[in-house]
């Protein structure tokens, strides 16, 4: 099945990106986030004195881990991995304990104000759809790229192996799949 | 890189979330402590009949596993209550998650309460035996009472060995809850499920400490509540060696619990209040043969409460965002 | 973990979760209590409605998602070549204006209550038209039409320009001239003939060194500018930043200069210096398509590194490299002209130097520089011919004069309403969609201006500051739910857009068409109006030049034929100077008494212990239009104060307390937090312009952030053009 070979991933080039919160928005529209939270963020880094100072910008969502703790712990399976590793949380299952809210590294879930965990999805309803997530279609920058790992051709393969990525924290042993490019 | 020298932007603002979680409030640590309380309140009891070999002889004792119960349901009540999406509850029995404690623990709470009503019904006197049935009798129920007792009473041995059983799975699974979830750097050691089951026991004595009980009974008690002190201070002394001498994300939790925002709550109602000043009471109580003071049982279950409270807040003001 | 390590236990965890989930599954799903694993939010739309942005001003085509009658969602159009399937976050957030609930819903008039005090009453839109027309024509009467000017910003602001030129005035301003690009393109037309206009005619995807002088792209957000910015960016573009600021982009910069506040022309002189004494300049282009050059040679003979460094604070070796890179870069190589310029008093000289640095790189018609667009010509809808000759926009104080001023001053018009200071008095104001007390400088002023007149109308979506001063207020509806005119500016490809209705008006609110329509047929003017309404004013246009009107309404654009834009693609650059020449010496401004080349003055220094006060954007941001946005609010919903950390603990502030800006006129700001960085110079701080609205129907807005504009007091006026210089005011810093 083709399904299990697949793996998705971003790759953000935080070279490009200039922090305008487009990717924010477009998601918030797209996925009709309610007021007040976000499934996708920015964080802005400065390092130096001045004048000599050396920035990074990131376009920073859930990682959709290999091995992601969330579903790991998660007692109902309403968090589990989906089509080319996603993880996606089915709201009819989640008790909204919060379980998966804590052992995520990156804190990048919330509890949805109508009670079960929300979290992105890689826009997975999109994907399905052949279309990019809203993230990455809306980016005026370009900076975010979305594909296969399992495909070499893909974007995010070249991306990857014609330049350095690191990925968040990789000390938990998640694996994330969001990978930043600097 | 000096750190100093670091600006960072959080561009994100989402409730309970940012800038450190707040997803758990008093429901959670009241339930660890609960659930804990209500693990010592199984084992203790067991352990002592094993060793007696024969039935416990005060009520405290012979009603502990219906406290045990008791306590449980109001643990589960504040679980309950936290749950942001409650009509959703059943899900944790549509499904066992093998790598989740809360599934785990779902289970061994559904596992405890059928142990604790038998042990329970076992330790009832023929007196309590015969107005429980009449009660019973007015639901058609006299028979399957009838039944239970005679399984509660065939079974006893085979049941003191699973309260045992069931009790430390429940007072493991309490601290391995909190102690799975790596991202919570105040909560990453694998010593926290033994820890809260040592505090499990010592809280379970206290509390029984707090009823009659007859003389050798207190004295087994007593023994047994400094013994699991001590333990727990070890196991204490463990989780903060092993923060101290970790990676930089376990020395930032060894700094919030002894030093940081919750180092003087730690040290005060936990430490102080909740291991070593109950410890000495106990040592000068037992060594000059003096009455016990009702303080020193209530100093380990505040120490209990503090315990899971200081553990449960560090541990969400903590995560990788900081690193 | 019982011996297994890591990767054991999470594979086998992973095993066992798939098969517990597909046992648990067998049975729920069986109830059918498992929902879709892909959940999806339903956000595409029954309709998809392409139109064109509103909520800045370069015009992006966007694609508006209608559900049951309500937009959920705006994307990007892949087929508007300024927006290219992309948006800047205010592109996406445009739901947010037209849901805002505290947007105009009646039309106002002012009434006297007893006691003196007046108040606002909600009235028809016939009881409103009447009056506003009954005033129009009385100041006709009295004063002549010439004592009516509009001030516009915005798309719809069309009809009304037209309703003021078949009115009689020519009495037009928007402060995006004198308050913005104003000097940049009297600059730019002095030096190529030709004015750079908005969106920018600059290359930028193809450019191969980008230096930005002051121009903060990335927090400046036009969307196609950033696409091109980045995308060079991606191909290798080398980065030269001069800001006081360690702005976005100079985080992205091989070079980031802090060149000290107001010496920037030190700095561009020097460059030339160097480019000329190294021979590093483009010797061929400068032959065949310039005047002056000797004379140029000769003024920056001694504006040596060494000499700009005393002024700039930028290392003379710094200086001598970046130009070098940027000569390396040449003819690809791009001084970014800037877009809002009015800093010091001196930018039309500065944007001449920019310009001349340009013309000695090659950059003009050149691929990755500046090219040479062209527009799709659309046909006039015939309507009656202007039968007015308006006497000359006051926009002056008596007795003097712009010379090089190409459109009408907003802040003369607004100056020339305080009665006998210009050439004659302005009695009645129409102001639609600019909020004046925040979009121009000196609000106090404004206020004063405002007490003199005899009328005031505004148009506008939301009740800023502005409209509490009018007399008569006429609630418009938002883009979304209006046609405007075509928008076909000029680009690489000539283009033309159309906004089209997405829903209806909400509220009691109507297009500006409409508005300008029904205040004519009161004045007698219908003749001028001759249109059903203004789609079919909008698509005539387009049909008559000969295009797809059906592709227009549903793919929001068409396209004409590209042409050559740079000498690259064989294009024969024709330079509409008096010379006919690319004039880096520049007679018309020696005639009209000026340096025919940038001088440069040294600025003024702030008193000890206060700041220069400088003003930029966000991206999330436009100006003050968009702050009561509640969408764009979350993302940014007050602004900061920068300080120099060092600053900051010298003044023993802390990061992330409220303070507030007080400045050498004693004006306060209101508290505004405080932002302790690296990221800036010690002799300047920053805010977001925009912030700190006081109109009590701005529920969202008020209150949060500070205004710069009301700390702008002293401006310093360009005296070639008109341009109001803001970035002269210096404050001091307390806390709150």
């Amino acid at each position: 099945m083709s399904n299990s070979i697949q793996r998705f991933a971003m790759v953000v080039d935080t070279r490009l990106c200039v922090a305008c919160k487009a990717c924010v928005l477009a998601c918030k529209a797209e996925n009709a986030v309610p007021d007040g939270y976000a499934r996708d963020w920015l964080i802005e880094e400065v390092r130096g004195q001045f004048p000599h100072l050396a920035a990074e910008n990131r376009s920073e969502r859930c990682n959709h881990c290999s091995r992601p703790p969330c579903v790991a712990s998660c007692p109902t399976g309403a968090s589990h991995l989906a089509q080319g590793g996603a993880v996606l949380v089915t709201h009819g299952k989640c008790t909204g304990c919060k379980a998966c809210i804590a052992s995520c590294p990156y804190d990048a879930r919330y509890p949805h104000p109508a009670g079960y965990v929300d979290k992105c999805t890689f826009c997975l309803h999109r994907v399905e759809a052949g279309k990019l997530p809203a993230c990455v279609e809306v980016c005026p920058t370009s900076c975010l790229h979305f594909g296969d790992l399992s495909n070499q051709d893909s974007d995010v393969s070249r991306l990857l192996r014609s330049r350095q990525g690191k990925v968040l924290h990789p000390e938990t042993g998640c694996r994330p799949n969001v990978y930043f490019l600097a | 890189m000096n750190d100093a020298m670091l600006e960072v932007v959080h561009g994100r603002h989402n409730a309970l979330i940012d800038p450190s979680l707040t997803i758990w409030n008093w429901e959670i640590p009241v339930y660890l402590f609960l659930g804990g309380l209500a693990a010592g309140l199984l084992i203790l009891p067991a352990l002592l009949e094993l060793r007696a070999g024969d039935r416990l002889r005060s009520a405290a004792l012979r009603w502990a596993p219906w406290i045990s119960a008791g306590l449980l349901s109001l643990g589960m009540l504040a679980l309950f209550l936290d749950l942001s999406y409650k009509a959703h509850v059943y899900r944790f029995y549509l499904a066992f998650e093998p790598t989740s404690p809360m599934s785990w623990g779902s289970w061994i709470l559904m596992l405890a309460y059928p142990v604790a009503i038998l042990l329970g019904l076992g330790g009832l006197s023929s007196g309590e035996r015969e107005r429980l049935s009449a009660w019973l009798g007015r639901f058609w129920l006299k028979a399957p009472l009838t039944f239970a007792i005679g399984l509660a009473d065939s079974m006893r041995r085979s049941l003191l060995w699973a309260a045992i059983a069931v009790g430390a799975g429940l007072g493991i699974y309490t601290g391995v809850l909190l102690g799975a979830m790596s991202a919570r750097l105040a909560w990453n050691s694998g010593v926290l499920g033994p820890l809260f089951l040592t505090s499990g026991l010592s809280t379970g004595a206290a509390l029984l400490l707090l009823l009659r009980l007859d003389h050798s009974e207190r004295h087994s008690v007593m023994l047994f509540d400094a013994g699991a002190i001590v333990a727990e201070m070890l196991l204490i002394a463990v989780l903060l060696i092993g923060f101290a001498s970790g990676d930089r994300t376990a020395q930032h939790a060894f700094w919030q619990l002894t030093s940081g925002p919750w180092g003087a709550a730690f040290w005060a109602l936990v430490v102080v209040t909740g291991l070593a000043v109950p410890l000495v009471m106990e040592a000068i109580e037992f060594r000059r043969r003096l009455p016990m003071v009702a303080l020193t049982p209530v100093l380990v279950l505040v120490g209990g409460l503090a315990l899971r409270f200081v553990l449960l807040a560090a541990g969400q003001a903590s995560g990788f965002r900081d690193f | 973990m019982s011996g297994l390590t890591r990767r054991q236990f999470i594979k086998i965890g992973a095993a066992t979760a798939g098969a517990a989930a597909a046992g648990s599954g067998l049975v729920t799903r069986w109830w059918g209590l498992d929902d879709d694993p892909v959940h999806n939010p339903g956000t595409d739309g029954d309709r998809v409605v392409p139109t064109f942005c509103e909520l800045c001003f370069w015009k992006c085509g966007v694609l508006a998602h209608v559900r049951d009658g309500r937009v959920t969602k705006i994307t990007g159009n892949p087929a508007h070549p300024l927006s290219r399937g992309r948006l800047c976050p205010r592109g996406t957030g445009g739901t947010g204006l037209l849901y805002d609930p505290d947007r105009l819903k009646k039309p106002l008039m002012r009434r006297d209550k007893r006691g003196g005090e007046q108040v606002f009453e909600e009235v028809s839109w016939n009881e409103a038209l009447d009056f506003t027309a009954q005033h129009l024509i009385g100041l006709k009467d009295k004063y002549g039409p010439e004592a009516l000017a509009l001030y516009s910003h915005g798309y719809g602001g069309s009809w009304f320009k037209h309703l003021m030129q078949a009115y009689g005035s020519k009495n037009i301003a928007a402060p995006s001239y004198a308050q913005c690009r104003g000097p940049r393109e009297v600059a730019f037309q002095l030096t190529f003939g030709a004015s750079l206009g908005s969106p920018e005619v600059l290359d930028l995807e193809n450019s191969r060194v980008i230096t930005l002088i002051g121009s903060h792209l990335g927090e400046n957000m036009h969307n196609t500018q950033v696409q091109d910015f980045a995308s060079a960016i991606d191909k290798g573009a080398q980065l030269i930043v001069v800001d006081p600021r360690f702005s976005t982009a100079a985080g992205k910069a091989r070079y980031w200069l802090p060149i000290k506040p107001g010496t920037d022309i030190a700095l561009l002189l020097a460059w030339m210096h160097v480019l000329i004494n190294e021979g590093l300049y483009d010797r061929e282009y400068v032959e065949k398509y310039a005047i002056g050059f000797d004379a140029l040679r000769e003024h920056v003979k001694d504006k040596t590194p060494e000499w700009a460094y005393t002024h700039t604070t930028i290392a003379p070796d710094v200086i001598v490299e970046t130009a070098r890179v940027m000569a390396g870069g040449r003819p690809a190589s791009l001084v970014h002209p800037g877009r809002h310029v009015v800093w010091y008093g001196d930018d039309t000289q500065r944007s001449r130097a920019i310009a001349i640095l340009n013309a000695l790189l090659g950059s003009y018609a050149r691929k990755g520089g500046i090219f040479v667009p062209s527009q799709l010509k659309l046909p006039k809808f015939p309507y009656k011919a202007y039968e007015h000759h308006p006497k000359a926009p006051p926009d002056t104080p008596k007795g003097s004069s712009y010379p090089l001023a190409d459109e009408t001053l907003a802040h003369g018009l607004c100056m020339a309403t305080i009665p006998g200071t210009a050439n004659y008095d302005i009695k009645g104001w129409l102001v639609y969609g600019t909020n004046l007390l925040m979009a121009l400088p000196q609000p106090e002023e404004v206020k004063r201006a405002i007490q003199a007149l005899d009328f005031m109308a505004v148009v506008d979506v939301l009740p800023a500051e502005i409209t509490g001063w009018a007399d008569v207020v006429l609630p418009e509806a938002t883009y979304l739910e209006r046609c405007d005119e075509i928008d076909n500016p000029p680009w690489k490809v000539p283009f033309a857009a159309v906004r089209q209705p997405v829903v209806e008006p909400m509220y009691d609110s109507k297009p500006g068409w409409w508005i300008a329509r029904e205040i004519a047929q009161r004045l007698g003017l219908s003749d001028f109006f001759p249109w059903k309404d203004s789609l079919e004013y909008a698509i005539h246009r387009v049909h008559e030049a000969g295009y797809d009107c059906e592709q227009l309404r549903t793919t929001g654009v068409v396209l004409g034929k590209a042409k050559p834009t740079t000498i690259e693609d064989g294009l024969e650059p024709v330079f509409a100077t008096p010379s006919g020449k690319i004039e880096l010496f520049s007679q018309r401004i020696a005639d009209a008494g000026f340096d025919p080349i940038p001088c440069f003055t040294p600025p003024e220094e702030p008193p000890s212990g206060q700041f220069r006060l400088l003003f930029g954007r966000a991206p999330t941001h436009t100006f003050a239009r968009t702050t009561n946005n509640r969408m764009l609010g979350e993302i940014m919903s007050e602004n900061e104060l920068w300080v120099n950390a060092t600053v900051v603990a010298e003044l023993g502030l802390q990061h992330g307390e409220k303070v507030v800006a007080i400045n050498q006129d004693g004006v306060r700001s209101q508290p505004i937090r405080l932002k302790a960085t690296q990221r800036i110079r010690t002799d300047c701080v920053y805010m977001v312009h925009g912030f700190g609205h006081d109109a009590k129907g701005l529920t969202f807005a008020r209150n949060r952030g500070a205004d710069d504009a009301r700390l702008v007091t002293r401006v310093k006026v360009d005296p070639l053009m008109g341009g109001t210089g803001m970035n002269v005011n210096f404050v001091r810093v307390e806390k709150a």
